[in-house]
């Protein structure tokens, strides 16, 4: 069963492909990744699967509902935590909890015991009746993933839930995340940057670029994508004075070079680093460092996106802009 | 499609903001007070023609000025969704199940109720400058017109803003739409005694026909008629609920 299909999905801004022709689906129950530099697009694709965007071709439905057909239905079925900040300031965080769950018509007693779960499950008991404008960051980010599913929604978004929050907090939220997903069945799409964040959580991931997914697997066969091992060499001359004697090595599928730090992907890593003392005595380099590990996510991760920095920075600018609305409100 | 929740839930937001923002309140009347006095005493001794002599021009300004802080009151809250949507708000709201038509009634309720109270607070403060207070039905009576009047100018503050992205659009709108609806009305002076060009405008602006029967019912003279006055507001009143509505449902609210 397939609770969310995604066909062609296409948003332009202006000359701008923000999404291009995104096709993917998520099954009933599945934790869903969505990874990609900084203005990939996937804020947008989930802007267009919770009706607040409209796309420019394709379509999708969620939970059987067309997200342009039927946008009422669509949004009986979802729960959202947005990526920025969407919390009523003027309000106390247990009010914001209240008229939540009130707009989904669930009784007074219900959300009581919901309220005073959650908050729990967040840490914000003590802080439940005080004004959200004195909130800390972190206690806001913690409300809005406190009242994003508290009505119980079937399908749940989460954009970079745990994004600005301790490390502490952070492992709580994933299995807050993991719970929501058991007891109550939700299919959940989440978004993020931290990588072991998805590793932990997500059954598939899509990696998305410049609006396109470019991989799509579990994180296990994603790791499998880069085949072998990742090698740290530290040298005591410059790095790059290995490569050319190393390049033609069929067994090395990726070199990068950082000074005197040497990244080599390698397949059976261990049975190769004997040859790497070979060859850098020849040239007369020390090597002074060495280790192997498996590759992470986020190997993968910058194998298939680069390792150039976004200039759009597109969360970052959002920051920048959610500050300067504090001030004004002063 | 209208879902009584819904609307309870906003309307009981903006009763909470609303006793919590004390200077909020005491600033939006601040300004008609103001006018109140100083109008009222340096007008005091002219005389409009076609007015009874009876009728002194404070008795005629106070509906005038109750009219006035309905539409400045009104088209605030109405323009209020830029702020929300400036604080990301908008978008929490517009993803629940809530029909479009269910969010812009939500707004106007709880946009009226405030607004009401604001206005009724000016009646009775207008008391201390020398107004002299109808029968409590014919109060009573104003408070319906008033709600027409708010509802109508919360409409135009809802509309205005679901076509401004954002916050910095608001003077302009204040400056080319709100003031020359009010310097329009006839909250201050007759219309009957402006050029027949700009009286056509005035025939256009719904706050003539709300000051008007506002005046009917709070000092007894009409210059159009409340009856009429009242068909006017009720008709342009629903075509405007129907029409935020629409601007809520087409576009896109980001
Ligand atoms: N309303 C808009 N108008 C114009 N361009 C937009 C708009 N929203 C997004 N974009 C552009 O679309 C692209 C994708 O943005 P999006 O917010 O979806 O990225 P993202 O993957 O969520 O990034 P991040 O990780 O920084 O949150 C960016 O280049 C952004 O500048
Ligand atoms: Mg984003």
């Amino acid at each position: 069963m397939h609770t969310i299909t995604l066909n062609g999905l296409t948003r332009k801004f202006g000359d701008l492909i923000a999404v291009d022709t995104v096709t993917f689906t998520v099954r009933t129950g599945e934790i869903f990744g969505l990874l990609g530099p900084n203005g990939a697009g996937k804020t947008t694709i989930i802007n267009m699967l919770t009706t607040l965007l409209a796309p420019t071709s394709g379509d999708a439905t969620i939970d059987g509902h067309d997200i342009e057909g039927d946008p009422e239905g669509v949004r009986r079925s979802i729960g959202i935590i947005f990526q920025d900040p969407s919390l009523d300031i003027g309000l106390t965080g247990r009010e914001n909890l209240d008229f939540h769950a009130m707009m989904y018509g669930i009784g007074a007693a219900e959300r009581k015991k919901r309220i005073a779960e959650v908050l729990d499950v967040v840490g914000l008991t003590g802080k439940a009746d005080v004004l959200v404008e004195n909130y800390s960051g972190g206690m806001k980010r913690r409300l809005e993933i406190a009242r994003g599913p508290i009505h119980r929604p079937k399908v749940l978004f989460l954009d970079e839930p745990t994004l600005g929050l301790d490390a502490q907090t952070r492992r709580k939220i994933w299995n807050h995340i993991r719970d929501l997903n058991t007891k109550y069945a939700m299919t959940i799409i989440l978004t993020t940057h931290y990588m072991e964040e998805a590793d932990y959580l997500c059954n598939r991931i899509a990696i998305i670029d410049h609006g396109r997914i470019i991989a799509l697997d579990t994180p296990a066969g994603l790791k499998r994508l880069l085949q072998g091992d990742i090698i740290t060499l530290g040298t005591g001359g410059p790095a790059e004075s290995l490569v050319p004697a190393l390049q033609d090595r069929p067994w090395i599928r990726e070199i990068n070079c950082d000074n005197s730090i040497m990244t080599i992907t390698a397949t059976e890593g261990e049975s190769r680093i004997p040859d790497f003392f070979t060859v850098a005595q020849g040239l007369g380099i020390s090597i002074v460092s060495v280790s192997i590990r498996q590759p992470s996510l986020e190997d993968v991760f910058i194998h298939l996106t680069g390792s150039s920095i976004r200039e759009e920075a597109g969360s970052r600018l959002g920051h920048v802009h959610s500050g300067m609305r504090r001030r004004m409100m002063r | 499609m209208i879902q009584p929740a819904a609307i309870y839930v906003l309307w009981l937001r903006e009763m909470l903001k609303f006793v919590r923002a004390k200077s909020r309140m005491i600033g939006a009347i601040a300004m008609p007070v103001f006018m109140l006095i100083f109008l009222g005493m340096g007008f005091r001794r002219v005389e409009f023609p076609g007015l009874p002599p009876e009728i002194s021009y404070l008795q005629y300004l106070v509906p005038g000025i109750v009219g006035m802080t309905l539409l400045f009151t009104g088209a605030f809250t109405g323009m209020s969704v830029l702020m929300d949507r400036q604080f990301g708000f908008l978008k929490e709201v517009m993803v629940t199940p809530a029909s479009r038509i269910s969010i812009v009634l939500g707004r106007i309720a709880g946009g009226a109720t405030t607004s009401i109270i604001q206005a009724l607070m000016m009646l009775f403060l207008s008391v201390f400058l020398g107004f002299a207070l109808p029968a409590i039905y014919l109060i009573a009576a104003s408070v319906v017109i008033m709600l027409f009047i708010s509802i109508i100018f919360i409409c135009i503050g809802l509309i205005l803003s679901s076509f401004m992205k954002d916050i910095h659009g608001f003077n302009t709108m204040t400056n080319f739409i709100i003031f020359p609806l009010f310097l329009l009305s006839g909250a201050l002076f007759p219309v009957q005694n402006l050029p027949a060009a700009v009286r056509v405008f005035a025939y256009l602006d719904p706050l003539t026909y709300g000051v008007d029967a506002l005046r009917g019912v709070l000092i007894g003279h009409a210059a159009i008629g409340v009856a009429p006055d009242v068909a006017i507001l009720f008709i342009v009143s629903t075509a405007l609920i129907g029409i935020s509505a629409w601007c809520f449902s087409g576009g896109e609210v980001l």
